[in-house]
């Protein structure tokens, strides 16, 4: 068995060598061991166990403890008659965010592997990737790598040699952001309608069919095999602070080097937009991020030496969310980004509870007024109660509407006076001024 | 129970129930859409937001929705607090951001929960500057209209049609902004159940379309207690009237009865009310046959002429009351006194009340039925009998999946969590009918053959729960073991059959097996749907005379006039017995609303009150005795039956007739008949009042334009009339709170709650009894102790042969069948075709194709051809109630041969989709 090397890039650096990373690469570079190793040699609950240990946490935005996830699947005679689910949420649609498409596009097998131990640990005989409809090549690679991984039997029957069966299947979505909440997930893996489910119960208890299923993120599940391989020790030193691991960080807007790095988790947002994203362009200045997404509070200036960790970019108000940030330099126009997100998040509502349904709309409504010259004074107080109301967790159905809030209620605290300047001057302030941007304005 | 502090004052409430039922059950006013009684909660509308504090300390507390919170003992809420109150005005502000301001032209202005809950928040000036989202409407049949513009998108209606009623093609479309509820495109809506949407919408997406055509605001109708006449099932209903017409059928809550929900034919039966086949005048035929609406004064001078001289003999009918049935027996006197029922009906209805009478078997209310957790359905095809019955065995197949939930920690009104945790998992269900039913889709298992080979099934069944029933070899062994081990299994079995299929030996079946599963020691129900809204109540007066000796008395002479009660004798008989009694009979007295084919043998005719313009009482399948309220004073000369009855006993110098009041006559039949002893309880007599001496007013107290209605005919004002029979008065003066016996709730209302949701204000708890008591009392419950071992059927039927020819089963249609709302305009229009259902290889033989014509000598016309596989070779189904087969199917195989010329009539094809 060939040993994995101890890397500090456990998920990217079969990329770096070998752009499309195929099953042969992918063993060779110790691939599939980990599983092995945890089918053959270690049991549910130890992979449970090193999971928890190793500090895993959801890298699709939330951070719950994936360990701590997995042990809420009930086990034996508890889970009751009939299959447990592994359903991998590769439903990408967060904007900004490309970092899940990179890794399956590239290599699919880390993302099987991942499953693979996945599944074996909540006692899953079915998993399913729930992938974004657009992604027509991810779903190309995924296709031919479960193909390969069957034939080399580490899918289906007896995986490993193990008594462990698993049915691996690509469920190609048909395209809507709330399916990135895992319930409607499940909703529209059923066939059903994608609308959130009241919880609880949740998905460990009664997830899709009724029965135990858990639903992890691409990349967290791509970070489980190096876990398996190299300990939880290793994993969690591999984080700058009190966060395991690596993180996918990536970057768009007006940067010299748009893209994506595998970093040690905890990277500060200074050294991941000037280091490696390679600065701002000439005649740009960076004015805020939204850190993990659209769905996610600006970070300002006073906020840019801060870790790129869970702990850290919540106590500043945000979320790291999915880790891709989106820059706003000063050329765009604050009201209308909001404007822009506003109007993806009101078409993305699922149409299930009033507060997101009505009450979004109705927010990009204010918003084109603003950026149309019709807005009014009070709009602003209007827009802010509504923003508190719609965004307060527990007053909307899921968390769609209050995602959809976050980038708005944090523009109206650090550029109120754009707001402001768009009813006192009667429209839109960055139209006009476009110029004085070197003519690559943001219209 | 917990205690929870709700405002500063404490409250008991059911531990874990949902806060939104708690405080409503309370009677405190919280603003909702989504949640609906019968359905849970959901979550989706946002608008009963409380402030939920986290303990004394919490001066701030959160925000949390009222219908997803569980309560526990010790919890503290604010309805009142500023930012509770805040929160639901905005969710107002969001849904009428799209909503019309068309309320002045709306059909649900007045009784519009949208429009209550809007003033209830406070909200009332406008913000959103953009424009309004509109729709384009369809076409959704008859019954029900669509206005989408109106939709505040709660999920309420795609949640009763598809979740609670089964349907499937009216859906949630769109997402966003931007969701549709209607069907993929224009056409009648299938479930018969359709019409509840127009009481389940909060607002005028859904309405009624009827009603539309002859509109009336909720406000200035007069409305009173009554019961629909559509079928056994008795269920509650609110008929209201204005200018004379009845304009409209709304449930009426009765816990144990038909709950929150109507079929369609309850709803939209009833316009026969305003038919113009009404008889309105009373006439008598001349010695050469010319007919004379010549008023009372002549038709009772001939009655009593007639009524002197001779035999009489009285034909009463199950769609009479008990009041006008007794009334006729006391005239002619039990021995020349006929219930009205056919022979076979007459049978079936006397084999019910047998064994209801004997131990063993308790007879369900439609509550229990929900309960059950294994039916088997033998027989009888609930959803064109007895419709609301079959909506109930929807939720009881749903039990399992509650069963899941409780051991999943979801509670029972998580709605959503349930059925997506319980997916497909249904509790056993068998069903055996002659065709295909609308409820299979609920069945595990289903059964097709003919009535005869049906009951030999229900008697194997017998036989295998307990080998000391009487066995019957079939050939469907396999349903017979699932449905006896399902049924030995369950601790609330449910046994549902009736008289459907006109058939005795599925009735005896049917209580073998409740009989078996008590002498296991099990607790069965046995639910025996008993065909009409009264079959129950005339088929307990004892009568001297079948149908048959009826009118044999009348043919050969030995009697010398009859008296028919609310009958069409013709579909009760065969036609030519039924002529001849008809032209031998010297005088024929015909009580009627319309104009009937025995009508127009009538010599003296007489215009009898429809239900909606008399009070009288129904006894259901369950031997639930109700009493239905008149609604408003008959036109013309229209008089309740048993009045008419007493005014030509009077005109005969009888002084054994001189009832005064229908509480009169129905004091003298409980005195005088035992078996309906208990029946005086029905509901209070006419001096009941509640409070201050007021009596309970049948008009809200916003009724509007009494001294304009009638100024096209007379410009003085018409005096009040005063209601001496009953508690009820004509006017909008007195008090209708709720605190009154469940019995004369005339319509609901309080103040804020223009809507039918008011009627948690008239329950005890939400879903529970009415605060005055549900309506009714029980005559026979099937509830006697011990093993009534006499009782047992001892031999089952003989197996189907058809002997070379064709047998005739008859089918109902839940459009078409009822002699009454068949002449309901709106159901008409989805009366399916008169049809006849072969076996394709039979149809062949015959040499007959599907939509080709079919005929036999021994009918009286012809029917379109449908076929289904699994018809019993030699059998034939055939559509009855219909004036093509109004009467009884002849008994013995007849032949079958095609109708070359044969033309379908028109009917709708979504009803009975057979072949």
């Amino acid at each position: 068995m060939t040993q994995r090397p101890l890397t500090e890039r456990p998920l990217t650096e079969r990329i770096d060598w070998h752009g499309h990373v195929g099953i042969d690469a992918y063993e060779a570079g110790g691939g599939y061991a980990a599983a092995r190793r945890a089918l053959t040699e270690m049991t549910p609950d130890e992979v449970i166990g090193l999971v928890k240990d190793a500090n895993l946490r959801g890298r699709g935005g939330a951070g719950f403890p994936t360990g701590v996830k997995w042990g809420f699947v009930p086990q034996g005679d508890a889970a009751g008659q009939g299959p447990k689910y592994l359903v991998c949420n590769a439903d990408e649609m967060e904007p900004g965010t490309f970092k899940d498409r990179y890794l399956m596009e590239r290599d699919p097998h880390l993302l099987i592997e991942g499953m693979i131990i996945g599944a074996y640990a909540i006692g899953a005989g079915i998993a399913y990737v729930f992938l974004r409809g657009e992604y027509f090549e991810s779903y190309s690679a995924l296709d031919s790598a479960i193909r390969d991984a069957h034939e080399r039997g580490y899918l289906g029957t007896g995986v490993f040699g193990s008594g462990f069966d698993l049915d691996l299947r690509i469920h190609s979505s048909a395209g809507r952001y709330i399916c990135g909440e895992e319930t409607a997930l499940l909703n529209a893996l059923e066939g059903k309608r994608a609308q959130p489910r009241l919880k609880p119960p949740f998905p460990p208890a009664s997830g899709a069919w009724g029965r135990p299923t858990i639903v992890n993120n691409v990349e967290t599940l791509c970070n489980v095999p190096c876990i398996i391989a190299n300990g939880a020790e290793w994993y969690r030193d591999l984080g700058l602070t009190d966060d395991a691991g690596t993180k996918i960080y990536g970057v768009s807007g007006r940067v010299n080097n748009p893209g994506l790095w595998e970093l040690p988790i905890g990277t500060t947002i200074r050294e991941i937009v000037e280091v490696h994203a390679g600065g701002m362009q000439d005649g740009y200045t960076l004015r805020g991020i939204l850190p993990g997404g659209a769905s996610t509070d600006f970070l300002v200036e006073e906020h840019f030496d801060l870790p790129m960790d869970y702990g850290a970019i919540a106590a500043a108000g945000s979320r790291m969310g999915t880790g891709t940030m989106i820059l706003m330099d000063d050329s765009v126009c604050p009201v209308d980004l909001s404007r822009n997100l506003q109007h993806f998040f009101a078409q993305e509502s699922c149409g299930f509870c009033t507060p997101c349904r009505e009450g979004l709309p109705w927010l990009e409504e204010l918003l084109t007024d603003l950026e149309e010259g019709r807005g009014k004074h009070g709009d602003i107080e209007v827009l802010e109660k509504n923003g508190a109301y719609i965004g307060a967790p527990g007053n909307t159905f899921c968390l769609h509407a209050a995602g959809a809030i976050e980038p708005l209620s944090s523009a109206l605290k650090y550029f109120r006076a754009d707001f402001e300047a768009h009813i006192a001057r009667g429209g839109c302030p960055y139209r006009a001024g476009a110029r004085q941007h070197g003519g690559n304005g943001s219209r | 129970m917990a205690q929870i502090v709700v405002d500063g004052t404490t409250y008991e409430v059911e531990e874990g129930q949902n806060l939104l039922e708690a405080v409503l059950s309370h009677h405190l006013d919280l603003p909702y859409f989504c949640w609906h009684p019968a359905m849970g909660s959901v979550g989706a509308c946002r608008q009963c937001a409380v402030v939920e504090y986290a303990n004394e300390d919490d001066a701030r507390g959160r925000l949390a929705m009222a219908c997803i919170t569980s309560v526990r003992d010790g919890m503290r809420f604010s309805i009142e607090a500023p930012h509770a109150e805040d929160f639901r005005k905005s969710v107002i502000e969001w849904l009428m951001e799209n909503h019309p301001h068309d309320c002045p032209v709306c059909e649900e202005g007045g009784e519009c929960h949208l429009q209550d809950m809007t003033v209830m928040t406070g909200h009332a000036s406008r913000r959103y500057r953009g424009a309004k989202r509109t729709w384009e409407n369809q076409y959704l049949g008859p019954f029900v209209g669509h206005e989408m513009n109106r939709c505040i998108t709660c999920y309420r209606c795609v949640r009763f049609y598809r979740d609670y009623a089964g349907g499937t093609d009216l859906e949630a479309f769109g997402s966003r902004g931007r969701m549709y509820f209607g069907r993929a495109g224009d056409g009648v809506l299938e479930s018969e159940f359709a019409g509840n949407l127009i009481e389940v919408c909060p607002t005028g997406v859904f309405t009624d379309r009827p009603f539309s055509k002859q509109y009336t605001r909720k406000w200035d109708l007069q409305s009173a207690p009554s019961v629909c006449p559509g079928c056994s099932v008795g269920c509650n209903i609110f008929p209201s009237e204005r200018y004379g017409d009845l304009k409209r059928i709304h449930n009426r809550y009765h816990a144990e009865v038909n709950g929150y929900f109507l079929c369609d034919r309850g709803r939209f039966g009833s316009h026969f009310v305003n038919a113009d086949a009404r008889l309105r005048r009373a006439g008598v035929r001349d010695a050469e046959g010319v007919f004379e609406a010549g008023g009372p004064a002549p038709a009772l001078d001939a009655a009593r002429a007639a009524l002197g001289a001779g035999r009489v003999v009285g034909i009463g009918s199950p769609r009479a009351s008990v009041e006008a049935n007794f009334a006729l027996r006391t005239l002619v006197g039990e021995d020349n006194f006929c219930n009205g029922l056919s022979a076979r009906d007459a049978e079936l209805a006397a084999l019910t009340l047998d064994i209801h009478a004997a131990a063993g078997a308790r007879v369900p209310t439609i509550s229990e039925v929900e309960t059950a957790d294994a039916v088997l359905v033998l027989g009888e095809d609930l959803s064109n009998t007895a419709a609301r019955v079959a909506l109930a065995l929807r939720q009881t197949a749903r039990g399992a999946t509650f069963d899941m939930a409780t051991s999943a920690h979801i509670p029972a009104w998580q709605d959503a969590g349930i059925r997506g945790h319980g997916q497909h998992q249904r509790s056993p269900i068998f069903i055996a009918s002659v065709l295909p039913t609308r409820i299979d889709d609920i069945a595990r298992n289903t059964l097709r053959a003919t009535p005869a080979d049906i009951a030999r099934a229900g008697f194997a069944v017998a036989h295998v729960i307990d080998p000391d029933f009487a066995d019957a070899a079939t050939d469907h062994a396999a349903f017979v073991e699932q449905a006896a081990a399902a049924l030995a299994q369950a601790e609330r079995p449910l046994i549902v059959t009736g008289a459907g299929c006109a058939d005795a030996g599925v009735l005896q079946a049917a209580a073998n097996i409740a009989w078996a599963l008590q002498a296991r020691g099990g607790d069965p129900a046995l639910l025996i749907a008993s065909g009409e809204a009264n079959t129950m109540g005339v088929a307990a007066i004892p009568a001297g005379l079948s149908m048959d000796a009826a009118l044999e008395a009348a043919s050969s002479g030995a009697a010398d006039t009859l008296v028919i009660l609310e009958n069409d004798l013709f579909r009760r008989a065969d036609a030519e017995r039924v002529t001849a009694a008809l032209e031998a009979a010297g005088q024929v007295i015909v009580l009627d609303a319309l104009e009937t084919p025995t009508a127009e043998a009538a010599t003296v005719a007489l215009p009898a009150a429809t239900y909606a313009e008399s009070t009288g009482t129904f006894v259901n399948y369950e031997g639930r005795a109700q009493r239905f309220y008149r609604v408003f004073e008959p036109a013309d000369e229209i008089a309740p039956s048993w009045e008419w009855i007493a005014r030509m006993a009077d005109a005969a110098g009888r002084n054994d007739c001189t009832w005064e009041s229908t509480d009169a006559v129905l004091q003298a039949c409980a005195r005088a008949v035992p078996a309906l002893s208990g029946i005086a309880a029905v509901a209070p007599a006419a001096d009941y009042r509640v409070e201050a001496e007021k009596k309970i007013p049948r008009q809200p107290h916003r009724y509007s334009g009494r001294t304009a209605m009638r100024a096209d005919v007379n410009i003085h004002e018409p005096k009040t009339t005063i209601d001496t029979e009953t508690p009820l008065s004509y006017s909008m003066e007195g008090e209708n709170t709720g605190g009154q016996s469940g019995a004369v709730v005339p319509y609901v209302w309080t103040p804020g709650w223009n809507s039918n949701q008011s009627v948690f204000k008239f329950q005890q708890e939400v879903g529970g009894p009415l605060r005055g008591g549900d309506p009714g009392v029980r005559l026979f419950d099937g509830g006697a102790v011990g093993d009534d071992l006499a009782a047992r059927f001892r031999e089952a039927p003989d197996a189907f042969s058809a002997n070379g020819g064709y047998r005739l089963i008859p089918t109902q249609a839940l459009f078409g069948s009822e002699e009454l709302s068949a002449r309901s305009w709106p159901i008409l229009e989805r009366r399916p075709a008169p049809c006849l259902v072969l076996h394709p290889e039979d149809a062949a033989a015959v040499g007959v194709e599907v939509g080709s014509g079919i005929m036999s000598p021994r009918l009286a016309s012809s029917f379109a051809v449908r076929t289904h596989e699994r018809m019993t070779r030699g059998s034939a189904a055939v559509v009855v109630g219909y004036a093509e087969a109004p009467g009884p199917l002849p008994a013995d195989p007849v032949n079958l041969v095609p109708d070359p010329g044969f033309v379908e009539i028109a009917g709708d094809p979504n009803v009975i989709a057979r072949g």
